[in-house]
């Protein structure tokens, strides 16, 4: 039973958990392990993070793997429209984290960052099920094409090749992590549409999202572990809108507003 | 000194700069209409609202139905998760912003927040191209809540639909809030879907075997005012800040984090417990 007022009955007046609680002045608990006398302790914080989120230990190469996808997708370029959120709240002199907070929300978007990557592993996990049916790939791919279906992880919005794809991939075949199915699934995927369709070659949320596919991880998991992804590209632009004059991020004229609505009117009964 | 290599485009709004300036807005003009010099004064805040999304004024009727429907949303109570999160932000002493930011993230949710109002709206679509005399097609179309085989770029992030969108899943019987906005809302004669809905409440919450909950309801009303689903999911969140806000800073100021609710915990994985019961065996 999941619903009806007795189910939130058993849930009220006290928190039951499994994840954890802090007992302020003597102990806290990370997943049924404690936090300062356990061997959770010396991880590091990326590790307990991961830990947090899949409730088991990832090993360390996939780690290591993402770290350095992190570090190859942090651009502090503030006219991003992520990294510009934060410039802008640099501008108005808004707070860090109110900053940060608020441009880390957009990256959950449907063109890139989180919204892409959640819909690319989808798209892997169920498009692996429909091969092993017999249907072939290019079928497939032109069926759900012409259906209307969406490309998560293939082209890019303002270009079309993506320079950390090879880098990633390079990494990944060092780390011993290129060669699972849900790789090969995207590197076909993406032979495919150089063929039929350039524009839709693999970006690099299509290639670490397979990674992800191959790692074991659901759409939700993989959301939550990619939160920090552009996080180190948004410090600096903050930081240099805060430290130019107040409203000098952007700023516009009112004549750069290019206006292309109806004519001036008169208000009823104004 | 160059021009702006690519310009912002609106249809909504258009500013005239002052002579000295061209930074600043000697005029403001919101779909043609003169805000400052013609609206300010004589149009009412929804006459805006509605103007800003439709690129046209309100029908008096329209206005007041809009301004009903606000003052339905504008409070979900201290009980809401919403609220709850905002009053989070306030008893911890969070920036004013950080709570309503709370507020929306958590108000944006799937069960009983703006996603929802979004997917009743998107039901309420199919309902209209379902045949008028049949009932059956017509309610089908409110209930149904089939997860899509490939998720859309707006599907994104949001978890396995587990209702239909606007019921209540924990609801027993209709609550008189919702059956009194109802009665009022569908009263003020403003499209066909709260009408039928207040007709058909008793067939519909029966198929769905759930009652309706606000979210259902606020869905019919912004789709009678010719609200898009992407329009009013966003005005769902708009209208429910101010009690929020208010709520917030109510923890903020009067109460204070000691008398905030901090529950007990029953920790279900506790390696105290573990260690004695290891230590037993």
């Amino acid at each position: 039973m999941t619903r009806g007022p007795q189910v939130l009955d058993a849930h009220a007046d006290v928190l039951q958990t499994r994840v954890g609680a802090a007992f302020p002045g003597s102990r806290a608990v990370f997943r049924g392990h404690d936090l300062h006398q356990s061997a959770l302790k010396d991880i590091d914080w990326l590790s307990l993070c991961a830990f947090g989120i899949f409730g088991r230990h990832v090993p360390p190469e996939q780690l290591r793997l993402f770290n350095s996808v992190w570090v190859w997708t942090s651009y502090p370029d503030s006219r991003l429209w992520n990294n510009r959120v934060a410039a802008l709240a640099g501008t108005t002199r808004s707070t860090p984290t109110l900053s940060l907070c608020a441009a880390q929300a957009l990256s959950e978007a449907a063109i890139y960052g989180r919204g892409i990557e959640f819909r690319a592993v989808d798209f892997y996990l169920k498009t692996r099920k429909i091969l092993q049916g017999g249907i072939t790939l290019a079928d497939h791919l032109e069926s759900f094409l012409q259906a209307g279906g969406r490309m998560a992880g293939f082209g890019r919005p303002i270009a079309t090749a993506d320079e950390r794809v090879a880098l990633s991939h390079a990494l990944a075949c060092d780390l011993g992590l290129a060669d699972g199915e849900h790789v090969r699934l995207a590197l076909e995927i993406d032979t495919y549409f150089a063929a039929t369709r350039p524009h839709l070659r693999i970006n690099v949320a299509g290639l670490y999202s397979a990674f992800a596919a191959d790692f074991g991880w659901t759409p939700r998991e993989f959301s939550l572990f990619m939160f920090v992804t552009f996080q180190a590209g948004m410090n600096p632009c903050y930081l240099e809108a805060a430290d130019k004059p107040p409203g000098a991020m952007f700023p516009v004229r009112c004549a750069d507003v290019r206006y292309e609505g109806v004519p001036a009117r008169a208000w009823p009964g104004g | 000194m160059s021009g702006p290599s690519s310009s912002l485009h609106t249809r909504i709004w258009r500013e005239d700069a002052q002579a000295d300036n061209p930074f600043a807005t000697r005029a403001a003009h919101c779909h043609g209409y003169d805000v400052y010099g013609q609206m300010l004064g004589r149009a009412r805040w929804v006459d805006l609202l509605y103007l800003l999304f439709k690129g046209q004024a309100p029908s008096p009727a329209q206005a007041r139905l809009l301004d009903a429907l606000a003052l339905a949303l504008a409070n979900p109570g201290p009980r809401d998760p919403m609220v709850h999160a905002a009053m989070s932000g306030g008893v911890g002493g969070s920036h004013a912003a950080a709570s309503l930011i709370a507020a929306l993230a958590v108000g944006a949710g799937q069960s009983g927040g703006a996603r929802d109002v979004r997917l009743a709206m998107d039901a309420w679509q199919h309902w209209v191209a379902a045949p008028t005399g049949d009932l059956g097609a017509r309610i089908a179309c409110l209930i149904a809540h089939d997860s899509p085989p490939w998720l859309a770029p707006s599907d994104s992030g949001w978890p396995e639909r587990e209702h239909p969108a606007g019921f209540d899943p924990h609801g027993v019987s209709t609550a008189g809030i919702v059956i009194q906005a109802l009665q009022t809302l569908a009263g003020m004669g403003v499209g066909p879907r709260l009408s039928w809905l207040h007709e058909h409440l008793g067939a519909l919450e029966a198929a769905a075997t759930l009652p309706l909950a606000m979210t259902g309801l606020a869905a019919a009303a912004f789709a009678d005012l010719g609200f898009t689903p992407m329009e009013g999911e966003m005005l769902h969140l708009l209208l429910r800040l101010p009690g929020a806000a208010a709520h917030a800073l109510e923890q903020q100021t009067v109460y204070g984090f000691k008398r905030f609710p901090y529950p007990p915990i029953d920790l279900q994985d506790d390696p105290l417990v573990k260690r004695a019961e290891e230590s037993v065996a």
